[in-house]
């Protein structure tokens, strides 16, 4: 998107993840919209992008889910979604489940309106980020649906690269699934056990202290694994450590 | 012989998996490696992206015109002198390979390496008909010694290491004295192998390309054990799936470059055998006789839905095995049937039907890492999401067991849950009680003991981002 079609507002769906476990992190992503201009809306009638429903085959429920989204998001304003799983659900997946129904027509042009977080912030508002940070050593972990679904793979790092005190080390197994899946994780528990424990070895063959992704989901998986062994690292959600590193904290 | 019915147990199987160390090691090292090196064979992006898309462009239009290719395959084939066995069912295709074995007083087998063999469990069907079979491909012939499955559809005993192996041929071939020496157990394999292929009444072997214009059967490999299937005895048995045509004998160097490079990261494999006509008159070599075995086994009823039958367009190179982080952690005899990994969890359930191994469909995160290497873009996550729905709404008689995984649990769960996340009001009072409750729940009850085995328990937030957002201006409209 051209710097000529910068919206002055957006919405900011905020996922269901975020709404109950990590809500500092969706008023980060909103804040980090806001400084920089623009009028951010919070529809208060928005639930969940319907993914639990559809990946485990409820195709109707899905969509009755789907559609209050629909409905609580009418404008034309751009819907920015601090998940990269819920953003590639509502991205590539609204259009196709609402085909043939009377829906589809505003699904598609719904889909067309969602961008994740940091693919917004570097594609559309061109961010430029002040580090007021103390030295740090981090690693990314991309989604699976952020990387591959959404194609958001560069932009968190060109971001996270900005911050001049960050050190941003390369985990060579970053681009493996950490086993979470929704619910993958309690229908094959020790598969996605055996997963997040080489998830969070991985990560802290590093040396980074923290590790930062764009989806709660993982961040779930991966410091609930971490925690309870003890690593040496904890995860943060990049919305929240970006506005920390620009606050100076 | 009847084959057992079997059922699918991922769980339980991925369970013992899970706690063998040197299994999962032997997994690990290995697709590691096969990873690698297929990223250096398609490090060059633009190549990759328009190269798997003439694959899965030849793919789709060989699938989209099936009955009338093989009905040309066929008419190619009978005319070159090659023999055409059409066969519904597994039975049926292990009877009509029996039988033309028998009328051809044939009692040694050799094989080139066949999945779709493996899927008729023939070797088993041989024996129990007084005539033995001996696997010539490297890995196979390793396999068949320790009386297992393959564990890869490319490399068989992948989950074997080379002390494993060691210690097999040790207690297996006669007069070897124990060698972990890689070249001393590949020569002691040849040695054996080089009696089974001279003595040999027939020859087995699978098929990567049927090539409906010429009527030819394209076969590659790496070790000449497929040449020498092929060529070496008088009669030559081909068996393959019918979802194996292509249109055009063009069709082939795209596949070709993209199988082996995919598969094992090779340019092109050492061998590429097109066999097109028995021995001619006057010719010094080549079977008397050449048959070919299609098998339908299911594969028609998946053709049947546009959908799934994506799904055919698999040309077998394991690269979705190869990148799955399921897989390699539980390695390829956790899917019971002859196909593991991503594109095992598509055809098992499919071939087998949902009751049997519709659990498979759900051990997967739906990651996408198999679709992302996959050289014909088989959509692997979203027919899985597709089989997913299957087994609880079924829509299509083309998927057998539909509608198998339905209960009234099910039903009622995600009956609540539509409920909550579909009303504002309901989610709303739902997630202010879950704030104030939610972290209560003790770590005992069914879905977060799972969660918690590794991981500690998630904290429900006191407030919400809606109310939050609430609290610090965020406009609602």
């Amino acid at each position: 998107m051209p710097a000529a079609d910068r919206p002055d507002s957006v919405y900011f769906f905020g996922t269901c993840l975020i709404d109950m476990f990590y809500p500092e992190a969706g008023l980060a992503g909103m804040e980090l919209l806001r400084r920089e201009g623009l009028k951010v809306v919070f529809p208060q009638k928005q639930t969940c992008c319907g993914q639990p429903a559809r990946n485990n085959g409820h195709q109707d429920e899905a969509r009755a889910v789907a559609r209050l989204q629909l409905d609580a998001f009418p404008g034309d304003w751009p819907i920015v979604v601090p998940s990269g799983s819920c953003a590639g659900m509502m991205k590539t997946h609204y259009p196709e489940m609402f085909e043939g129904t009377p829906d589809h027509a505003r699904a598609v042009a719904f889909s067309a309106r969602v961008f994740e977080l940091t693919q917004f912030l570097v594609e559309v508002l061109d961010v430029k980020l002040a580090d007021k940070g103390r030295p740090v050593t981090i690693t990314w972990h991309p989604s699976c649906h952020s990387q591959r679904e959404m194609g958001v793979l560069d932009q968190p790092k060109a971001l996270l690269r900005q911050l001049s005190n960050v050190t941003l080390v390369e985990n060579p197994r970053e681009k493996e699934c950490c086993g979470f899946g929704g619910s993958f994780s309690v229908r094959q528990p020790e598969v996605s056990a055996a997963m997040v424990t080489d998830k969070v070895n991985s990560i802290e063959a590093t040396g980074a202290t923290q590790v930062v992704s764009g989806d709660c989901g993982c961040l779930m998986n991966i410091n609930g694994a971490a925690e309870k062994a003890a690593k040496p690292f904890t995860g943060r959600h990049i919305a929240e450590f970006i506005l920390e590193r620009c606050h100076g904290r | 012989m009847a084959v057992e019915a079997r059922k699918s147990d991922f769980t339980g199987k991925a369970h013992v998996a899970l706690n063998d160390p040197k299994l999962r090691a032997n997994f690990r090292r290995a697709m590691d490696g096969l990873m690698t090196k297929r990223a250096a064979q398609f490090a060059d992006a633009e190549e990759w992206t328009s190269l798997r898309a003439r694959g899965a462009a030849i793919r789709a239009n060989a699938l989209a015109k099936l009955p009338e290719l093989l009905e040309l395959l066929e008419a190619n084939l009978t005319r070159n002198g090659i023999k055409v066995h059409w066969a519904e069912t597994v039975a049926e295709g292990n009877a009509i390979v029996l039988d033309i074995l028998q009328k051809a007083g044939a009692k040694t087998v050799i094989k080139g390496k066949s999945m779709v063999s493996e899927e008729m469990h023939l070797n088993a069907h041989l024996e129990a008909n007084g005539i033995t079979p001996v696997e010539s491909d490297l890995g196979e012939y390793i396999i068949q010694l320790a009386g297992e499955a393959p564990s890869h559809i490319v490399m068989p005993c992948i989950h074997m290491n080379k002390v494993e192996i060691a210690e097999l041929f040790a207690d297996k071939i006669k007069n070897l004295t124990y060698t972990e020496d890689v070249d001393e157990l590949c020569a002691a394999a040849r040695a054996a192998l080089r009696g089974a292929f001279a003595g040999a009444d027939a020859g087995i072997s699978g098929v990567n390309f049927l090539v409906a214009e010429t009527g030819s059967l394209v076969l590659i490999e790496n070790e000449g054990n497929g040449r020498l299937s092929t060529t070496l005895p008088p009669l030559h048995i081909a068996v393959t799936g019918i979802e194996k045509v292509i249109e055009r004998l063009e069709d082939v160097a795209p596949l070709l470059s993209l199988l082996p490079r995919s598969a094992t990261g090779q340019i092109i494999t050492t061998y590429v055998n097109m066999i097109s006509s028995p021995r001619k008159p006057g010719e010094k070599d080549g079977p008397k006789e050449v048959h070919l075995v299609l098998l339908d086994n299911g594969r028609s009823r998946v053709y049947s839905d546009v959908q799934l039958a994506d799904t055919l367009r698999c040309i077998r190179c394991a690269a979705c095995m190869n990148h799955c982080p399921v897989y390699t952690r539980v390695g390829g005899h956790t899917y019971t049937f002859t196909y593991p990994g991503p594109i095992g969890k598509l055809l098992s359930p499919q071939l087998e039907g949902l009751d049997c191994a519709g659990d498979q469909v759900h051990a997967s995160t739906l990651c996408g890492a198999c679709a992302e290497v996959c050289p014909v873009q088989i959509p692997i996550p979203d027919l899985l999401a597709r089989l997913r729905t299957e087994a609880v709404h079924p829509t299509s008689v083309a998927v057998k067991g539909g509608g198998s995984a339905r209960s009234l649990a099910d039903s009622l769960g995600w009956g609540g849950w539509t409920a909550m996340y579909s009303s504002p009001l309901v989610y709303k009072i739902s997630t202010r009680v879950m704030g104030l409750v939610g972290n209560l729940m003790p770590a005992s009850l069914p879905m977060l003991k799972q969660w918690t085995s590794v991981r500690t328990k998630p904290k429900f937030a006191a407030k919400s981002l809606h109310q939050l957002a609430r609290e610090r201006g965020f406009s609602n409209e």
